[in-house]
């Protein structure tokens, strides 16, 4: 593999790279305004505007070809406009019509093109299916251009635009001009996928924008830091895709860039913090394990207040019974808990210690407070609330607790009547928080 | 069989088991779910290639219909993860496969005769002379066997799963009463889908199957509101556009199958404006009606009966009107026998009196009901 790039080459970078940035920030919008498929029927309805602009003007100039592809980009989304507004046809069928339609119509062009005597269409179906490796440097220059304004637009109308992003009645109610901002946000993605479809093709268009912003989301939620951050991934994507395609032969640049942000996107899904897939799970195992323990802790102090014994050794067989646990399961719950110093192991029976007693008097404290709650506050019957509250007992903080006790009026036993645990000796023994 | 009718017949089967399943897409608002499938089957129908080294129908059909039951539980798994929309992760699935196809075909399979521009945009006009063979026997086009099949395959879904389809598609918590899985009967439907898109892949194309799959659907769906009627109108209005399309690309010498989607569109812009319940012609026609009879109680209910006529000048006067209208106006009142001109102005007949109250008496019975 060589590092020495030609000038082609360096200007497919620079194109791509481009492009990706411009992908991802126009992409952010449509992503968070549900209308990630709308980059997809745009880019196929602008291949009818293609040839028409080839047929008016009679040149293969980027020119008329560009703005036919815009017109026809627009006249497309004006369709879906109106077809969702006039008639009972919804917004994923409207689109389905435009993108198949208007793209039947431009192949029956691109074959007439064909027949005719002037036209061999290889300059047209550059903008179908897109080759990155014929960027021209007028063609990286006009990118910038267009790219510079779509990006200075999007700076200018920032508020308004992030107001359309999460809630456009809510804008519409404040006096923006909704309908205007529709239309201008139509018409920056329309810019921006025409100028994709050069480089990455009708089908993969939709990647360029969704892909980097779909990734994004999941690491900020900040609209500008998600932006940023689109943007971002969009352009390393089409960097990383556009070397990788430039140095090793029979890759294809628009698929490379599209597999490369697609790994971005799945990687984020599993490993960004807060909404990664992993965290949740872990999340979710570390949940589930304390909630085993709080639960073997309240099983155990329960077993020794009705023996009134607080020193009795409870053989894991009989706990076993309780929940139904296996020997295993138990085990690995009790494990933490004796190396806590909670729990005392003597001959495959179990003891709580002085704090354990008081760490499961915590849990046991909440859990008929919160059903003595339930039975005063929303009258349920005492047999209907063990199950809420054994619920409740792992979320309620020690603060809640105390409120919840306070307007109570400090009860003293629970709707069962047995006794509720004071508060004062958790302090005295140093509960874990 | 003469070419032309082959052609006819691959569109008609193609368009007919398009709409079987379509109808149910555009219903349950999965339209796009057809063209995701459509261009993530590359790589089934790639690697199916590779592996068996040539074009025959039944590799490539398993290797694409599995891909689109994968591209169907990919989706599913992203948006039941809580972390896209569908459409997001619809617009995610599908470009991600399409492009490991691109690459593997590049890679692999460039000599041979697997063309891109095929896969997208078909060649329905070939499919006479590309005939399968049993021994020595010639068994006729290929892509009859396959959309036939195709069709067949759809007609037994359809007559077979109907109620459960129907009642799943307006009613899923329904459904799951009465103890379907709609879990199930969404990869049943999603695998038809598949396969009616692999089957018409080559005849017609990727873009093009999406366009057969909606766009029918979606014009019978603006002409009723019965399930089974939009199913069949929606066949015939896919077999219309597929012998339209032919006759259109016949005359301009252009692409067959896009000349299908073409008239396609052009029946569903047809339906748009003139279906006789919901389309703009009728609803223009409806406002405009309105408007008139507004007019004309307007007048009506500023007239008096008998003695005391009012003056023309009076009620343009009132009204802020042109002349034009209230003239208008006027002689539809007049013909109908509710106002009478007079020395004077005009005045409201008996009849004139009875019809207001009974129209009164109509909008009042009208707010009152319920819905």
């Amino acid at each position: 593999m060589s590092f020495e790039l030609t000038f082609a080459a360096r200007n497919v970078l620079l194109g791509a790279g481009l492009l990706g940035a411009l992908g991802g920030t126009l992409g952010s919008f449509a992503f968070l305004r549900r209308q990630s498929l709308l980059g997809d029927a745009l880019a196929h309805a602008a291949l009818p505007g293609v040839c028409l602009g080839f047929l008016i003007s009679g040149v293969k100039a980027p020119l008329p070809l560009f703005l036919g592809a815009l017109v026809a980009g627009l006249l497309g989304a004006l369709f879906i406009l109106a077809t969702i507004r006039l008639t009972r046809i919804k917004e994923d069928t409207a689109i389905g019509i435009v993108l198949s339609v208007f793209f039947g119509a431009g192949i029956v062009l691109l074959t007439h093109i064909q027949k005719l005597p002037t036209g061999n269409q290889s300059g047209l179906d550059r903008f179908l299916f897109g080759q990155a490796a014929t960027l021209l440097p007028e063609d990286v220059a006009r990118m910038s251009w267009l790219g510079a304004a779509v990006l200075v637009t999007v700076l200018l109308f920032y508020k308004e635009l992030k107001l359309m992003s999460f809630d456009a009645d809510f804008g519409a109610s404040l006096g923006f001009p909704v309908r205007r901002l529709e239309v201008l946000l139509t018409l920056l993605l329309v810019v921006v996928v025409v100028v994709g479809l050069q480089t990455v093709g009708v089908v993969l268009i939709v990647a360029t924008l969704i892909t980097p912003a779909a990734a994004a989301r999941q690491w900020t939620e900040r609209l500008g830091r998600m932006i940023g951050l689109s943007a971002a991934i969009g352009a390393g994507a089409g960097l990383v895709g556009a070397y990788a395609s430039a140095t090793i032969p029979k890759l294809p640049t628009g698929p490379a860039i599209v597999l490369i942000s697609s790994s971005v996107l799945v990687a984020s899904l599993l490993f960004a913090p807060n909404r990664g897939i992993l965290w949740a799970m872990l999340r979710e195992r570390r949940l589930t394990r304390r909630i085993r323990r709080e639960n073997l802790l309240k099983d155990l102090y329960r077993l020794c207040e009705d023996r009134d014994d607080w020193n009795l050794l409870l053989p894991a067989v009989l706990l076993m019974g309780v929940r139904g646990q296996s020997a295993p399961q138990l085990a690995r719950s009790a494990r933490p808990l004796i190396a806590g110093g909670e729990l005392e192991e003597r001959d495959g029976a179990w003891r709580l210690t002085p704090r354990g007693k008081a760490e499961a008097a915590r849990v046991v404290r909440k859990h008929r407070l919160w059903e003595l709650y339930l039975t005063r506050k929303l009258e349920l019957a005492s047999d209907h609330v063990h199950r809420d509250a054994e619920a409740m007992e792992h979320v309620l903080t020690d603060r809640a607790v105390a409120e919840l006790e306070a307007r109570l009026g400090f009860p003293e036993t629970d709707p069962h009547g047995r006794p509720i645990p004071a508060a004062p000796d958790l302090a005295a023994v140093g509960g874990r928080p | 069989m003469s070419p032309t009718l082959v052609i006819l017949l691959v569109g008609s089967c193609v368009a007919a088991s398009c709409a079987l399943v379509g109808s149910f897409l555009v219903l349950r608002k999965m339209a796009l779910m057809g063209d995701a499938i459509s261009h993530a089957v590359l790589p089934g129908i790639a690697i199916a290639f590779l592996l068996t080294g040539d074009r025959s129908p039944l590799p490539m059909i398993i290797g694409a219909g599995a891909l689109g039951v994968l591209t169907v539980f990919l989706v599913e798994l992203f948006h039941r993860s809580g972390r896209l929309q569908e459409d997001a992760s619809i617009g995610v699935v599908f470009p991600a496969l399409f492009s490991i196809g691109v690459i593997v075909i590049s890679r692999y399979a460039a000599q041979v005769d697997l063309d891109l521009d095929c896969v997208l945009y078909g060649e329905i006009a070939y499919t006479p002379w590309d005939t399968l063979s049993w021994g020595d026997h010639n068994l006729g086009p290929k892509a009859l066997w396959v959309s036939g099949g195709t069709l067949l395959l759809n007609l037994a879904l359809v007559f077979g799963l109907f109620k459960e389809l129907k009642v799943s598609t307006f009613d899923p918590e329904l459904g799951a009463a009465l103890g379907f899985s709609s879990v199930a009967l969404h990869y049943i439907l999603m695998s038809a889908v598949s396969v009616t898109v692999v089957g018409a892949f080559e005849s017609v194309g990727a873009i093009l199957v999406v366009a057969m799959l909606v766009v029918p659907p979606a014009t019978a769906y603006l002409l009723t509101d019965r399930l089974a009627t939009m199913i069949w109108l929606g066949a015939a209005f896919g077999v219309a556009s597929a012998l339209g399309g032919y006759w259109l690309a016949r005359w301009w010498d252009a692409s067959i199958a896009g000349a299908m989607a073409t008239v396609a569109g052009a029946l569903f812009v047809g339906a748009m404006v003139l279906s006789p319940r919901h389309g703009l012609l009728a609803r223009a026609l409806g406002r405009w009606r309105g408007a008139r009879r507004m007019d004309g109680q307007l007048v009506m209910l500023h007239l008096e009966k008998g003695r005391h006529p009012l003056p023309l000048a009076t009620l343009v006067q009132r009204f802020g009107w042109r002349r034009t209208r209230l003239d208008r106006t006027l002689r539809e009142l007049e013909a109908a026998g509710w106002v009478r001109r007079q020395k004077g102005g005009v005045a409201l007949t008996d009849e004139g009196a009875e019809a207001l109250e009974r129209s009164g008496q109509d909008r009042l019975a009208h707010h009152l009901s319920p819905a």
